[in-house]
């Protein structure tokens, strides 16, 4: 097709009307999804992340070795499987827990799965920074192990965190446009379905614009926050 | 009391196995203040996480009051540990707490309702001379300040021994003397027992009563601060007191026949003694260098003087300066064995 004919007035007049229409809700989808499957790798990758530094044999709480060996091969074993692939081939499991693999919701279980490995990493690289001196005060205190993580890992490791889940956030946006080639709704699916199958170009780079602005707001969002948090920065 | 008794500590790394410390006997009695000196490398970072069971003595014991450290469960360890307490050379804060929430850390984890917490660690604050710094947080501190606030946070539980392990090392010589001075005020008034880990002869000199020299891993040389000082008898203590004259020998001319003449209290450094003997025995000694200084109450120190004349001359001037209260004279034995080499 011709490149050019896509900017003609009435294709942008035709990109206008889907701007209002159909871009708010896929904008929420996108959103929804992206927060959703953070949350819940959130809640599966940072336990799992605590084990990765805690466990280790020098760790303050070391783990049997073959536990270890088995998280992290786990984890690299996910890592290591590009997200469009990991999207079909845990159909079955959508299947179990949704009921259904296509939709928005259904969407969430892959993004989930791929992204809580990568928050496991994220969080075991901001629990390393950690000064080890200050694990054995702590330690020099009387404190246990859980107190250890509570107290101190992850308190100190606070801006980190932020910076990292904030990594985290930008990064699983840009999987659920790759979800709306299975089934997923949102940004993703109105620039491919819409604008690319359909020739409408106008509308694909509108919906990338668009996942532009949100990844700009969410990244500088997430880097005033962990600043504002910083308490080694003096103010 | 705690002693150490027999005390090795053996590690395994990638260059082979390392005696970090070898069979260490010390006593430590309720109120010293007790120094542990060396250099780095000599195992005083070791020796003192031996003591609170941060690692763990390959062979020996640790007894705190009759009890033996090593033979206690983790939760019984971490009982004891908030009985013996300790400071550290980099301070150690939580950095994204205020200094009021580090002090009310060892609290919160002994599980102190909040309020009765904030209001101890308030007091300590105090105590350290910091309640305008309670809600400033670590960075917005000075070192000195910092480290305040950490001993602030180890008195929290009440301890009855306080480890510092090179805990003024960070520290300019104004900001040591005024940290020493607190540990002091500290050790007299609650009664807390302090072991101190340092490489400075002066932190020992300011505030020990006890001090140990580590080297290599082994006590060599062990006593009350003023013995030590005034007549260290191991090389590795020579070196730590008098550094400018570890390698005293060099000064001597060839031929010539070296004493130390050896001050153990005030008296002494106030007699001209060098001048007197050159009038009453017509020795006309030089001295080859000298080091005086105060420990205490009292003052210490050696001269080190070249004897002119025959064998006999020496003896004459050891005879002599022996006479005289608080002096102690040794022929340089080094010098000697020297000689019989010449020979």
């Amino acid at each position: 097709m011709n490149f050019a004919n896509a900017f003609t007035p009435e294709r942008m007049q035709e990109a206008w009307k889907v701007l209002l229409t159909e871009f708010p809700f896929a904008i929420w989808e996108t959103v929804y999804s992206t927060l959703l499957a953070t949350l819940l790798a959130i809640v599966i990758g940072l336990p799992l992340g605590v084990i990765l530094v805690t466990g280790e044999a020098k760790g303050i709480r070391p783990l049997p070795r073959p536990l270890m060996s088995f998280l992290n091969l786990l984890i690299n074993l996910l890592r290591s499987v590009p997200f469009i692939i990991l999207m079909v081939m845990i159909i079955p499991l959508t299947r179990v827990i949704v009921g259904t693999s296509v939709g928005t919701l259904a969407s969430v279980v892959p993004l989930t799965v791929a992204a809580f490995p990568f928050i496991a990493r994220l969080v075991e690289s901001s629990l390393r920074e950690i000064n080890p001196n200050i694990i054995e005060t702590a330690q020099s205190m009387g404190a246990t192990p859980m107190q250890i993580i509570f107290h101190v890992l992850l308190p100190e490791s606070v801006p980190s965190l932020i910076t990292n889940f904030t990594l985290a956030i930008t990064t699983i946006m840009g999987y659920t446009a790759m979800s709306g080639a299975v089934g997923g709704g949102g940004l993703g699916k109105l620039a491919l379905a819409y604008g690319y199958q359909r020739y409408r170009y106008a509308v694909l780079y509108l919906a990338v614009i668009v996942l532009v602005i949100i990844t700009q707001v969410i990244q500088s969002f997430g880097t005033w926050l962990a600043r504002k948090c910083d308490k080694r920065l003096k103010h | 009391m705690i002693q150490l008794k027999n005390l090795s500590k053996h590690f395994t790394t990638v260059d082979g196995p390392v005696d970090a410390l070898r069979h260490i006997n010390l006593t430590v009695n309720d109120g010293d203040i007790y120094g542990i000196i060396g250099m780095s490398g000599a195992g005083k970072s070791t020796l003192v996480r031996c003591i609170n069971m941060l690692e763990r003595p390959t062979e020996g014991n640790v007894i705190l009051d009759g009890r033996d450290l090593g033979t206690l469960s983790n939760a019984e360890l971490r009982k004891v540990r908030r009985k013996v307490t300790m400071i550290f050379q980099s301070f150690n804060l939580l950095m994204q707490r205020t200094c009021l929430k580090n002090v009310m850390l060892p609290l919160k984890l002994i599980h102190m309702p909040r309020e009765q917490a904030e209001k101890r660690a308030m007091e300590l604050l105090e105590l350290v001379g910091l309640p305008d710094k309670a809600n400033s947080y670590p960075a917005q501190l000075s070192g000195g300040q910092q480290q305040r606030v950490a001993i602030a946070r180890a008195l929290a539980t009440e301890p009855r021994l306080l480890l510092c392990d090179e805990a003024t090392s960070a520290l300019d010589p104004k900001t040591t003397h005024a940290i020493l001075e607190l540990i002091r005020d500290i050790n007299r008034k609650m009664g807390i027992t302090v072991i101190v880990i340092t490489h400075q002869m002066s932190v020992v000199q300011e505030i020990c009563n006890k001090v140990s020299i580590l080297e290599h891993g082994e006590v060599v040389e062990e006593g009350d601060v003023s013995e030590v000082f005034s007549n260290p008898r191991s090389n590795a203590a020579k070196n730590l007191i008098y550094p400018e004259m570890a390698d005293g020998n060099s000064l001597v001319s060839e031929g010539g026949q070296k004493i130390r003449v050896i001050f153990n209290g005030a008296m002494a450094s106030k007699e001209p003694l060098i001048a007197k003997m050159a009038v009453d025995c017509g020795i006309l000694a030089s001295i080859l260098g000298a080091s005086t200084r105060s420990v205490g109450d009292r003052a210490y120190g050696y001269i080190l003087l070249d004897i002119p004349g025959t064998p006999a001359d020496l003896a004459k001037a050891v005879s002599y300066l022996s006479q005289m209260p608080d002096v102690m004279v040794q022929v340089e034995a080094e010098y000697e064995a020297k000689e019989a080499v010449m020979e």
